[in-house]
């Protein structure tokens, strides 16, 4: 039987290890993936641009706080990239409507079918992809600045007497306070205000929305608002978290994909489970269980390979595995899609 | 002559004409790897084109279908290595025996008592007695002479074979997808590829033991002959001594030795890229005539009714998740097939350089751009978007040095975009599409037959 300590050290690695990264990873995801499902629930196509625009939003966000430090303005202990975000919010606001004007809106004026404005939306994921790389290039950047961790795996060891610790760091910390902020309010907007319920009613029912008066290009715009902030929030905060890479948020397109599609496509609450259900997954059978089995088992037991589900090379098998297995038992995903 | 045809004559003529500007301009060389480019990815955008034009299928993953054409050019053609299929061979065997053997189990089970946990149970043991024994057999093969070789080899078959086992390859992985994402919403099969071709990269990159990962292969066998044997056989330095007979008489006799080797070492290389032409044209011409006759076939009208009213096709009584699987099935074929082709023809296995800029988007431009549902105007598409694509880099380059030719040399900016100049090429292919798609959404030769 282990020890108490050996217990605690085995939960304090897991937590560490698996649990506070997929918390945080999960909470990007499932920002990004409530944009998506918005955007499917409203203008009725799949956005292939999501990750993408997500690399444009936080390019900006760069730009401004590469602009901000040169001028000597941080902001103490919090990265300085949050102040930039107002700014990336509003550009990239101008971005997506830019392209909604251009693209978009001629498909939509014209009843395309769904597909035909997907292939539109791989036309603006390139020109946006072509955009980001030639701004920044494809290499990896970190921007953030602060104080890395809120705890350190040190003090935490020194506080708590365990030979594990247990890190928190800023970027962590911000990423799970700022989601719940802003799922918060976005479900507020989409329950009890006026235009939050007209959405719903869109979503729900087209031709009887536009029979009741609604305004279209109202809540296409509202719906677009609501993907700019989502999509430049869920983008910066995972660049904070990870370094910014313009190939590692083309990628993130298919777990977003697979978080919408597992929650149920089009429904906001879905997404959000969505997300968690792929980050946790993901990590969870990425994860070595070598040294978490060491704390556990008597010496006998004790494995000497890594017991490791899968390598991290393959993290994008997890997504589509997930996919795949709900594609195959329930298509409409945990809560039953294309209900906003 | 009707308009149509004016328009193939002139689409056509001016690529041609563009290529013997090439020729002549810079040299016949370069024209020609354009062309033998342009000819493999004219392969490429045909199987889209069956996919999308003749289907309404959206296939976002033919990158994964081109690298799987790529792995079976090396796993056909390249010579095995003999200690690591002495070492790990075997093990190997099991594991694959294993992997197998538990898929069997599972479906049998799943088809005779319809338990879904014991299914799951059955998977995941069989998951990790095969992970097991895998993670042995790769330790295995990888650990033999790792800098030189390191997997296991290919089955030293003719190359010209692995143009049609990557074809096998690419169909056996579009069926698995086909199966599980056709007959849902149109848009979980465009998600469903992108997530396979993503899988397909990955395991071409990481699994060492199988195509030497980021490591490359090279010294693909060729199916043609090589420069140096032309210029060292008889018939060959024949050749060129009379076809510059008239040139070399020109000169004096003391240089005719001179000029007559620098002339047989180009000749060289073009006849080699000229027998390529040859090989790919002759493949493009089979898969052009074959993919016509299909279309105007009952079949291929049934596939055109399926495409424009679903609904009403079913009503009919037609199977419409079968017509759509086999459409699938083969329009990734031929995806397999090219990358099968240009693997051979570059000599080389680079999964490295699989992006999906190149080998899916720009492939979706050249069947937008030539037209969809038109296969000549998939050709057309490839020859000029291929061009273009080439020519666009240059291009690109000149524009970020003009439009930064204010600044200083040394200025962060003005090196930082010159550097980055390549994607400007992405940013205009992407406006290409979005134009093309908008305003002329036929493309240039459009759809012969649209009315049924």
């Amino acid at each position: 039987m282990p020890e108490l300590t050996d217990i605690l050290n085995a939960i304090v690695l897991l937590l560490n290890f698996v649990f506070v990264p997929a918390l945080s990873y999960g909470s990007q995801l499932a920002l990004g993936a409530l944009a998506v499902t918005l955007v499917y629930a409203i203008l009725r196509f799949a956005n292939f641009a999501q990750g993408d625009t997500m690399a444009f939003a936080t390019v900006i966000t760069i730009l401004i706080t590469w602009l901000l430090q040169r001028s000597g303005i941080t902001f103490g202990f919090m990265p300085t990239a949050l102040l930039a975000l107002p700014f990336a919010i509003i550009a990239c606001l101008a971005y997506i409507l830019l392209m909604d004007k251009f693209v978009y809106d001629y498909y939509r004026q014209q009843n395309s079918k769904p597909i035909t404005v997907v292939m539109a939306s791989v036309g603006v994921m390139f020109v946006t992809g072509g955009l980001v790389r030639f701004i920044l290039g494809p290499e990896h950047r970190v921007f953030a600045d602060g104080a890395r961790f809120i705890i350190t795996a040190g003090e935490f060891k020194s506080m708590t007497g365990l030979a594990e610790g247990l890190a928190f760091k800023t970027s962590q910390f911000l990423t799970i306070t700022i989601a719940i902020l802003l799922v918060g309010f976005v479900f507020y907007f989409l329950q009890k205000t006026k235009t939050g319920k007209a959405m719903r009613a869109y979503a729900d029912n087209q031709d009887l929305a536009l029979l009741s008066g609604i305004d279209t290009d109202k809540i296409v715009r509202v719906t677009w608002i609501l993907a700019a902030v989502l999509t430049t929030i869920a983008g910066v905060l995972y660049g904070l978290d990870k370094g910014f890479m313009a190939n590692s948020y083309h990628q993130m397109l298919l777990p977003i994909f697979a978080a919408v599609i597992v929650g149920g496509i089009g429904s906001p609450m879905g997404a959000i489970v969505g997300g968690f259900v792929i980050s946790f997954s993901e990590l969870i059978l990425t994860y070595a269980y070598k040294k978490f089995l060491i704390y556990l088992l008597p010496e006998v037991l004790q494995p000497d390979s890594l017991v490791q589900f899968l390598g991290t090379e393959y993290k994008f098998a997890v997504s589509f595995v997930i996919l795949v297995i709900v594609l195959l038992l329930r298509p409409t995903g945990i809560f039953k899609g294309k209900v906003i | 002559m009707s308009r149509y045809n004016i328009r193939v004559a002139t689409s056509f003529g001016t690529m041609f004409f563009l290529l013997l500007m090439v020729g002549f301009g810079q040299s016949w060389s370069l024209s020609l790897s354009i062309v033998n480019l342009c000819l493999i990815s004219a392969i490429m955008a045909l199987g889209v084109n069956i996919q999308w034009g003749y289907a309404g299928l959206f296939n976002v993953g033919i990158m994964g279908f081109t690298a799987l054409g790529g792995l079976s050019a090396v796993l056909i053609s390249k010579g095995s290595i003999k200690e690591a299929v002495k070492a790990g061979g075997m093990k190997m065997l099991v594991v694959i025996l294993i992997f197998s053997l538990t898929i069997a189990l599972s479906i049998y089970i799943y088809k005779k008592f319809k338990n879904k946990g014991l299914v799951i149970a059955i998977l995941l043991a069989g998951y990790f007695i095969t992970r097991h024994f895998y993670l042995d057999a790769t330790q295995t093969i990888e650990a033999i002479n790792p800098a030189f070789s390191g997997y296991l080899g290919g089955l030293e078959l003719p190359v010209l074979l692995s143009w049609i086992a990557g074809g096998f390859l690419a169909a056996g992985a579009a069926w698995l997808i086909g199966k599980i994402s056709l007959g849902l919403r149109t848009d979980y099969l465009a998600i469903a590829t992108l997530g396979i071709s993503e899988i397909i990269i990955a395991i071409i990159k990481n699994e060492d033991w199988l195509s030497r990962g980021v490591k490359n292969v090279t010294g693909i066998p060729r199916p043609v002959p090589y420069e140096i044997d032309l210029q060292q056989a008889d018939w060959f330095n024949e050749l060129v001594a009379k076809l510059y007979a008239g040139s070399l008489d020109l000169l004096p006799v003391s240089e005719h030795a001179a000029a007559l080797k620098a002339h047989i070492s180009d000749a060289s290389i073009v006849f080699v890229k000229l027998c390529y032409s040859g090989l790919f044209l002759s493949v493009l011409l089979l898969i052009i005539i074959l993919a016509g006759l299909a279309l105007n076939s009952p079949w291929g009208r049934m596939v055109r009714a399926i495409r424009d009213n679903e609904m009403a096709a079913s009503a009919m009584g037609k199977n419409v998740k079968q017509r759509h699987l086999q459409i699938f099935v083969i329009g990734s074929a031929i995806a397999g097939v090219s990358g099968a082709m240009l693997a051979t023809y570059n000599g080389q296995f680079t999964p490295g350089s699989y992006i999906p800029l190149r080998y899916t988007f720009l492939i979706w431009v050249m069947v937008i751009v030539g037209g969809s549902g038109n296969n000549l105007g998939s050709v057309v598409g490839g020859f000029l978007i291929w061009f273009l694509w080439i020519e666009a880099e240059p291009v690109g380059f000149w524009l970020a040095d003009l439009s930064t030719s204010f600044l200083d040399k040394e200025n962060y900016i003005r090196q930082h975009l010159l550097n980055n100049a390549q994607y400007i090429r992405l940013i205009f292919m992407g406006a290409v599409l979005l134009v093309v798609m908008r305003f002329s959404p036929d493309g240039i030769l459009p759809e012969t037959n649209k009315k049924l």
